[in-house]
């Protein structure tokens, strides 16, 4: 009993410790980048054509869009790649200053982080195995197995889904490959890295029915006014040059 | 004291929001169940591989003649590079992506991984545990009479359970740890759905606070379980 209330007092010690020095960390504003010579882009490179691993670099199209603020911010990019579900904690945390990684725009997440203009419309989508003949939309979904990149948007729709399994993989290309070897009968992903999917895998086809329709942004650590403005202005010129478009067409490996 | 007093309520806060809201606790009672039936099949696959490869090892060195024995020892010493020389994440993905392909069930690929996996260390620490027993006893047991099986079965393995317990009650702590991983393979363990918990409130503090301790939990318990039997089993010495 003695040893319970040792290890409770510590746990409520730390506890203590952890809540009174969370937040300590400051805001990056464009100050403190610029001061640091470095913007950190936070992202998960396993979603083509946005972020991809190529000849040993992280690279996709909001690669391209990272590097064209961190020029106009005159600071070098760092890239840390990591776990999506982890990036907005990692941003709230000031682990990184902006979270690029075709992330969807949410009320949950607008509750945590800031959101920077849209710059790109997405839908999701369903894959299955070809010759699948039992899952040909969302209504024919219950009871299946659903594998979906762990902590998007797709989980949100799969979780929803009545009676089905959901498989929560670390990117959608881990939840394609179960797919192929039967470990789940659904994928529910991002249009573009769908097709990206089709490319590669010949054994996959997508189906036409749309789950969601959603719009892309870049996050930041919420009251950041002075990098959301930078990150917005970048965006809006790119977008009025037509760039995103060009980005997306270099990245996409079914249409080179 | 307000200030206190604050804190205290942004706790009940946030483990309120971690636990209570949208019924958060199931996933981690679900988490926790996948947790328990991987590890504790895992450990029973464990122990039995343990034992097999264990006893053809010290077979093996006893009886140096035998072919077949040779063979056993020969492929028993490659399963145990295999499995110490290669982490065991990578271990659960060669058995998830390459080798059990064809099984949809990713709960039954984890137990076979982690029971493997496991296997070759209790293979290790019972192959010590026997031969650390005294070769008098051996020596002993056969001058009176006993067959060597009768003198392994008798003589040297209660003795030896006790040397091995510490070690074993280790590993199964290790193993209990290990299947944190499971993750890696869409497994909803208890660490998953910790992590899903971390990010549907975007507060990792607590979420992470609170698997850590039910993990804590576990291993005090398990402990506790080993410590009671090493009592038990240590009665004998002090008559």
């Amino acid at each position: 009993m003695k040893r319970i209330m040792r290890i409770a007092a510590l746990v409520l010690a730390l506890l203590l410790a952890t809540i009174l020095f969370a937040g300590c960390a400051s805001t990056p504003t464009v100050d403190v980048i610029k001061s640091r010579g470095k913007l950190v882009m936070l992202t998960n490179a396993g979603f083509p054509p946005f972020e991809y691993v190529s000849e040993g670099a992280v690279c996709g199209v909001d690669v391209d869009i990272a590097r064209e603020i961190a020029a106009e911010l005159g600071v070098e990019l760092e890239i840390q790649d990591m776990d999506f579900d982890g990036i907005i904690g990692a941003i709230k945390s000031g682990k990184g200053d902006l979270g690029i990684a075709g992330m969807s725009v949410t009320e949950e997440r607008l509750k945590n982080v800031d959101f920077s203009v849209n710059y790109v419309d997405s839908k999701l989508v369903i894959l299955v195995k070809d010759g699948n003949t039992e899952i040909t939309g969302a209504d024919t979904l219950s009871g299946k197995k659903i594998g979906v990149q762990s902590g998007t948007t797709s989980d949100v729709i799969a979780t929803g889904v009545d009676g089905a399994e959901i498989l929560r993989y670390k990117t959608f290309l881990d939840a394609a490959t179960a797919m192929k070897s039967g470990k789940c009968d659904a994928v529910v992903v991002d249009e573009m890295t769908a097709n990206e999917i089709l490319a590669v895998n010949k054994d996959i086809v997508m189906l036409e029915e749309v789950l969601s329709t959603e719009q892309y942004a870049i996050c930041m650590r919420k009251g950041n006014e002075s990098l959301q403005e930078v990150v917005n202005t970048v965006l809006n010129r790119l977008l009025a040059e037509g760039k995103i478009d060009e980005y997306i067409a270099n990245h996409m490996a079914s249409g080179e | 004291m307000d200030f206190l007093k604050d804190i205290f309520k942004d706790i009940i806060d946030k483990l309120n929001t971690a636990l209570i809201v949208e019924g958060r606790w199931k996933m981690l009672l679900g988490g926790l169940g996948n947790t328990l039936v991987i590890a504790f099949f895992a450990l029973i696959i464990g122990v039995i591989l343990g034992i097999i490869v264990a006893v053809i090892k010290v077979a093996a060195s006893m009886n140096k003649k035998s072919k077949i024995l040779a063979v056993l020892d020969f492929l028993s010493n490659i399963y145990i590079n295999l499995i110490r020389g290669t982490p065991v994440v990578v271990q659960l993905m060669i058995m998830y992506y390459v080798i059990l392909v064809s099984t949809t069930n990713s709960v039954l690929v984890a137990i076979i991984s982690f029971g493997l996996n496991s296997g070759a260390y209790v293979a290790e620490i019972m192959r010590a545990g026997i031969q650390a027993v005294d070769k008098g006893q051996t020596e002993a047991g056969r001058s009176l009479g006993l067959s060597s099986l009768v003198t392994m079965k008798e003589i040297v393995l209660p003795q030896a359970i006790k040397n091995i317990l510490p070690a074993l009650a280790n590993e199964f702590i290790t193993l209990l740890k290990e299947t944190s991983i499971a993750g890696y393979v869409a497994i909803s363990d208890l660490t998953k759905a910790g992590d899903r918990i971390r990010y549907s409130t975007y507060d990792p503090f607590t979420a992470l606070l609170i698997v850590a301790g039910i993990y804590l939990v576990l291993v005090l318990g398990l402990a506790r379980l080993f410590s009671m039997l090493e009592r038990r089993l240590r009665r004998s010495e002090n008559r």
